[in-house]
């Protein structure tokens, strides 16, 4: 509970202290939050047992339950981690100028930054379909302000556009909502699970809520919003819009799915999502190939990975044809991938999207063609893009490589080579658009390049910083995790079996 | 046919109707105009079903509030309504978008209709615990009891969304004053119903609060209420728009939530952990609450309305 608490108090104190408390509320926040989430995630990594969490003592169907598994642990640390090093990126561009009380940009965004925590920590914990509800609320009006920050008209209209679609996804998602409520008379994700039957108000119940989820994860077609959106606002926004705010929905996805109705879960609807997923990695990945921005490369590049992520529906459900016996493991090699996934593009796509943010400050501008022996001034912060890109395409050593062989070793042995064919063509691709930008920037040029703003090391070495995590990803066994299966429906009722 | 089912009837095709005419309407004046009395039968049509607080809060939130940012829209878009003529979809959009209306309606209806027998229910399991709550309208337990959790979170997503909109606001404005600027003579009728009303308003409000606890009514709908009569002695003239620094105003914005965050933490020191309350100062507790939320969903809704700032701050 503390996980969304601190935020969330967080926004109230730096609404009433407002100034210059604002920016030293969201880092002493950010750092505690970073402390409740490493515990939560320690505790679950020991005791291999989910924590559920009755609010108030309520017991659910009446009351409200929080419940943290793996899936949960992870990214929430993964958002701490992330949502500190934009903190502390974002101290210098946000911060308030020296004579006035408080203006309006750091205001904001210091509030909205706590405010789409709480709601990440909510849809991270909550076991409740109302409560995830509200978290997809607190997401929606903490991010769409985000876009247009800087007020320019062009901004404003994408921020509009993006918030069209989110309220469109809420509805959906409430409609389905109040669908299961009056068929089953609970919201509670694990009292669902045992009751749900196969029957018309499910099926249309989970169409609409995925639909609108997958308007607000901006899965192809879906999609049309997020490129201006995610590159018209600041750099330290968009790292949480594209590393963190999208993942939000997906997950919700995911607890729809396999939790809510695992034992309705569908090969077919399955299939459809991953090659909805397949559209969008071919579809994001060319459309970045003809980008003449660097960030909008970057936020065509956000709908390509996550076409990866809709892989995880078809391979680590029950698997078409496969040996007897390895199931388990194949499912669950998926799942890993699948979540590894998620963890090392947030990470990575954070860092990409902060180092672009230095180097459009540098230059003055984000040409592509204009980028020309930028690495010779920020040799840190295009080290970490190229690190970054190293994950998006999936070399090894690097968080993609590891979950996108997952995925492909997945898909092989459960005989959907079909999706393998689209992940190996889907790191070609990428790889053609990360080094769209990196050789122009590794080139020598003759002419000196002179700086419009000097950058500091220090916001270099926390983009750095961050695309080395992306790296280390790289480390993590290439096996079902221990801590991921933690909570996971499948496996459990498998083994009790 | 019995008169009730006449009325019944009755007031289901005037929502048909009124919606068509809200469709078919040519300015956006018009369409906001229908909207506003669309929402008032919405709520007759919910009283009729029993929901009072459904009622209550369409009549509030749905027709009114939402009703006076859609004026305060209007009103703004006029001047270049006429230069948009041109844009609007063309008949093949209309027809695709009505279809779609009816296919999805039609479907809600089939599963609503296919009953479920018996609907499944917590309505009992709410009402079995109200004694120890010491509150009788079960809505009220819903809220800041059983799914105490979901409100507080809500009461957050308001303070984001007003800070959304005065995002909006050019950076020289910040801190300044709302651009609600006052739209009659001081001989005018508004000032006259600006002076009447909010006496009986607030009042109303704060009824409509405190009865929450035995019937239909609480902070939200009360909230709604007394930010109704603020903007009209708003509108009116008759006190000016607060500017957004001002250390008293964002008091009163957060007050509700930070009270309520604090007694959930306070309830880690009890056994039930966050957000439960001490069993003797159950009653006082979420009365407490009720009380400091309806002042800071007042001022928020207020301020929702009044739209972001528009005028320099003011030394």
């Amino acid at each position: 509970m503390l996980a969304i608490a601190v935020p969330a108090a967080g926004v109230v104190l730096a609404m009433a202290l407002g100034g210059r408390q604002a920016e030293r509320i969201a880092l002493a926040a950010a750092s505690a939050g970073l402390c409740i989430a490493l515990a939560i995630a320690a505790n679950i990594w020991q005791s291999r047992t989910p924590i559920a969490y009755h609010l108030g003592g309520w017991a659910p169907p009446l009351g409200i339950a929080l419940r943290a598994d793996g899936l949960s642990a992870i990214m929430a640390v993964t958002t701490a981690v992330v949502i500190c090093a934009i903190g502390l990126f974002a101290r210098q561009g946000f911060s308030v100028p020296e004579g006035a009380q408080e203006a309006r940009a750091p205001m904001v965004f210091w509030t909205l930054l706590m405010g789409v925590w709480a709601g990440l920590n909510a849809v991270w914990f909550g076991a409740d379909l109302f409560t995830l509800y509200v978290a997809l609320e607190l997401l929606t009006f903490g991010a769409v302000p985000l876009v247009s920050l800087d007020g320019r008209a062009e901004t404003l209209a994408a921020a509009l556009r993006y918030l069209l679609f989110a309220l469109l996804g809420s509805a959906m998602y409430l409609l389905g909502v109040a669908l299961f409520y009056g068929a089953y008379g609970t919201l509670d994700i694990a009292l669902l699970s045992g009751l749900v039957r196969a029957e018309p108000v499910v099926w249309v119940a989970v169409a609409l809520m995925t639909a609108g989820l997958i308007a607000k994860t901006a899965l192809f077609p879906l999609h049309l919003w997020l490129p201006p959106a995610h590159a018209g606002a600041p750099a330290a926004a968009s790292a949480l819009l594209s590393a963190l705010v999208v993942k939000g929905s997906f997950v919700l996805i995911v607890r729809i799915w396999f939790d809510t109705i695992p034992s309705l879960l569908n090969q077919a609807a399955a299939q459809m999502l991953a090659a909805l997923g397949a559209a969008a990695i071919v579809f994001g990945s060319v459309l970045a190939l003809r980008q003449e921005r660097l960030k909008l490369l970057i936020a065509y590049s956000t709908i390509a990975q996550i076409g990866y992520l809709f892989f995880l529906f078809p391979l680590a459900s029950a698997p078409l044809r496969v040996a007897s016996g390895t199931t388990e493991l194949w499912t669950g090699v998926a799942w890993t991938g699948g979540v590894l996934q998620l963890v090392s593009h947030a990470v990575a796509k954070a860092a990409m999207f902060m180092a672009a943010g230095l180097i459009a400050e540098a230059l003055g501008h984000d040409r592509i063609a204009g980028l020309g022996g930028i690495a010779r001034v920020l040799p840190m912060t295009v080290f970490a893009f190229g690190l970054g890109g190293m994950s998006l395409m999936g070399l090894p050593p690097s968080g993609g490589f590891v979950a996108k062989a997952m995925l492909l070793m997945a898909a092989v042995a459960e005989g959907q080579w079909w999706w393998s064919v689209v992940i190996l063509a889907g790191g070609l691709l990428a790889a053609g658009y990360v080094f769209r930008v990196l050789t122009p920037a590794l080139a020598a040029t003759d002419a000196p390049l002179t700086l419009r703003t000097p950058v500091s090391s220090g916001r270099q070495g926390v983009v750095l910083a961050l695309a080395i995590c992306a790296l280390l990803l790289g480390l993590v066994p290439l096996r079902p995790s221990l801590l991921l299966e933690v909570g996971r429906h499948i496996p459990t009722t498998v083994i009790a079996r | 046919m019995t008169a009730a089912m006449v009325l019944d009837v009755g007031l289901a095709l005037l929502v048909v109707a009124v919606a068509v005419w809200i469709v078919a309407a040519g300015s956006a004046f018009a369409a906001v105009v229908g909207f506003v009395s669309f929402g008032l039968l919405l709520a007759l049509a919910w009283a009729r079903l029993a929901a009072v607080d459904v009622a209550l809060t369409e009549a509030a939130i749905g027709s009114g509030v939402t009703g006076a940012l859609l004026m305060t829209a209007a009103s703004r878009l006029r001047p270049t309504e006429s230069r948009s003529a041109g844009e609007r979809p063309g008949a093949f959009l209309h027809v695709v978008a009505a279809v779609l209306a009816v296919l999805v309606s039609a479907g809600l209806a089939a599963l609503v209709l296919i009953p479920a027998s018996p609907a499944p229910s917590l309505a009992p399991a709410a009402a079995v615990h109200l004694p120890e709550l010491d509150v009788l309208n079960p809505v009220t337990a819903v809220l800041m009891a059983y799914r105490a959790v979901d409100t507080l979170l809500e009461k957050i997503v308001l303070l984001l969304a007003l800070i959304g909109v005065w995002s909006l606001a050019p950076d020289r404005f910040w801190g300044g004053a709302p651009g609600l600027w006052p739209r009659s003579r001081p001989d005018g009728e508004l000032t006259l119903l600006a002076r009447l009303l909010p006496p009986i308003g607030i009042v109303v409000g704060i009824y409509i609060l405190w009865v929450g606890a035995i019937a239909p009514g609480g902070a939200f709908q009360g909230g709604a209420i007394l930010a109704a009569m603020w903007l009209l002695i708003m509108i009116a003239g008759l006190r000016p728009v607060p500017e957004i620094h001002r250390q008293w105003l964002r008091l009163v914005l957060v007050v509700g939530p930070a009270v309520f965050l604090t007694v959930g933490f306070a309830g880690f020191f009890l056994p039930n952990g966050f957000l439960s309350y001490p069993a003797q100062f159950t009653k006082p507790l979420i009365i407490v609450i009720e009380v400091v939320l309806t002042l800071s969903i007042a001022a928020i809704l207020g301020l929702l309305v009044a739209g972001p700032p528009e005028r320099e701050r003011q030394r």
